[in-house]
């Protein structure tokens, strides 16, 4: 695969050095005339020097040919337009961005780039999996496929403790997919008993959480 | 008359905003330096709001700062920060988010300028209009 990359800080430069170590081809692109220095030491051809929010520079890197680009510089501008250009002008099948600012993730939906990764909303989830709000956790969201999958701690007195799977009455588009269970997590079958304690895992369509919410607490 | 929301005040934005107010438009202006307000009054009899301009202090890609300065009335939209990609973006933003009829943004790149004019928007560049003007200085030498 090959790989460009825009943004050569800290993750650019680490992301760079785990691809050529599993054998892929990669080229990073940086703006910074002694950030670029300090890496081609390191990284010799590998690393160019240049804004990559250049056409021209983009062009030298091989844009067309890349399987991948990554835009992963400071600024959420700088990766917005990295994406578009390499997505619309060079057909770069698969991109990926990151999202400095949580406020500007709604540009980046709005203009379809996808996906994105964002840290402080990675840190936010993993703080939400410590300290849940109202006992549930969104493992993972497709909304693009409008598809998620979510774990819920089952309350004592909730409907579904002490039910057999089967007999909750879970909304259309809805799936109990796992339960885990003093340590051991298992997929269930129709007469699975769910007991208070359990955490579950729920396969669901956006828009249910309220209703299978109300299903699994008290 | 039209309501024209200028985003980036520096010498081409406040110019372009006084002359657009002078014409007669509703005109409002949004930029995080306070020092652009100051641009916008220097050599003027009186004060930008006194003349009956509008001036937010803000960045251009936060939202509620756009909705203060009246995007959601916008006829007209020009996106004249100093940075080609923040103008690149928020242009879009105009355009897709508050469909704001017509959208200008300035790109001092040409090749960006070029290839997103192409994309159905409506680009400035600076930058060829003075190699053009050095080109027709140059014709006889």
């Amino acid at each position: 695969m090959y790989a460009v990359i825009v943004g050569g800080g800290k993750v650019g430069l680490n992301l760079t050095r785990e691809l050529i170590e599993k054998g892929h081809e990669v080229t990073l692109i940086e703006q910074r005339r002694d950030r670029y220095l300090s890496m081609e030491d390191e990284l010799e051809h590998v690393a160019q020097y240049g804004d990559g929010t250049e056409l021209w520079v983009l062009e030298r890197a091989g844009i067309s040919r890349a399987d991948l680009l990554v835009a992963v510089t400071g600024d959420d501008e700088d990766n917005i337009l990295i994406c578009q250009i390499a997505r619309e002008k060079y057909l770069v099948e698969r991109i990926i961005s990151r999202v400095n600012n949580p406020r500007n993730r709604q540009y980046f939906d709005l203009l379809g780039i996808r996906p994105v990764v964002s840290a402080t909303e990675l840190i936010l989830r993993l703080i939400e999996h410590e300290v849940p709000q109202y006992g549930l956790v969104h493992l993972l969201d497709l909304p693009g496929e409008r598809l998620e999958i979510i774990e819920m701690d089952v309350a004592e007195g909730s409907p579904a403790a002490g039910a057999h799977v089967q007999d909750i009455a879970m909304p259309d588009g809805s799936l109990v997919i796992s339960i885990l269970r003093g340590g051991d997590g298992f997929v269930p079958s129709g007469d699975t008993v769910i007991e208070a304690g359990d955490e579950v895992l729920l396969c669901l369509d956006p828009g249910l959480e309220d209703q299978v919410t109300a299903l699994f607490s008290a | 008359m039209s309501f024209i929301l200028i985003v980036g005040a520096g010498r081409v934005g406040s110019s372009v905003a006084r002359s657009m107010l002078a014409s007669g438009h509703e005109v409002s202006v949004l930029d995080e330096d306070p020092l652009s307000h100051e641009r916008l009054d220097a050599g003027q009899a009186t004060t930008w709001e006194d003349a009956g301009g509008r001036f937010t202090i803000g960045h251009a890609l936060e939202v509620d700062a756009l909705r203060e300065a009246g995007i959601e009335q916008a006829d007209v939209f020009v996106a004249s920060t100093d940075g080609d990609n923040t103008n690149l973006t928020v242009a879009q933003i105009a355009q897709k988010m508050f469909e704001v009829p017509r959208v200008i943004a300035r790109v001092m790149d040409p090749a960006r300028a070029e290839w997103y004019a192409g994309q159905g928007l409506s680009t400035i560049c600076p930058t060829r209009y003075a190699v053009e003007m050095f080109e027709q200085e140059l014709a006889g030498v």
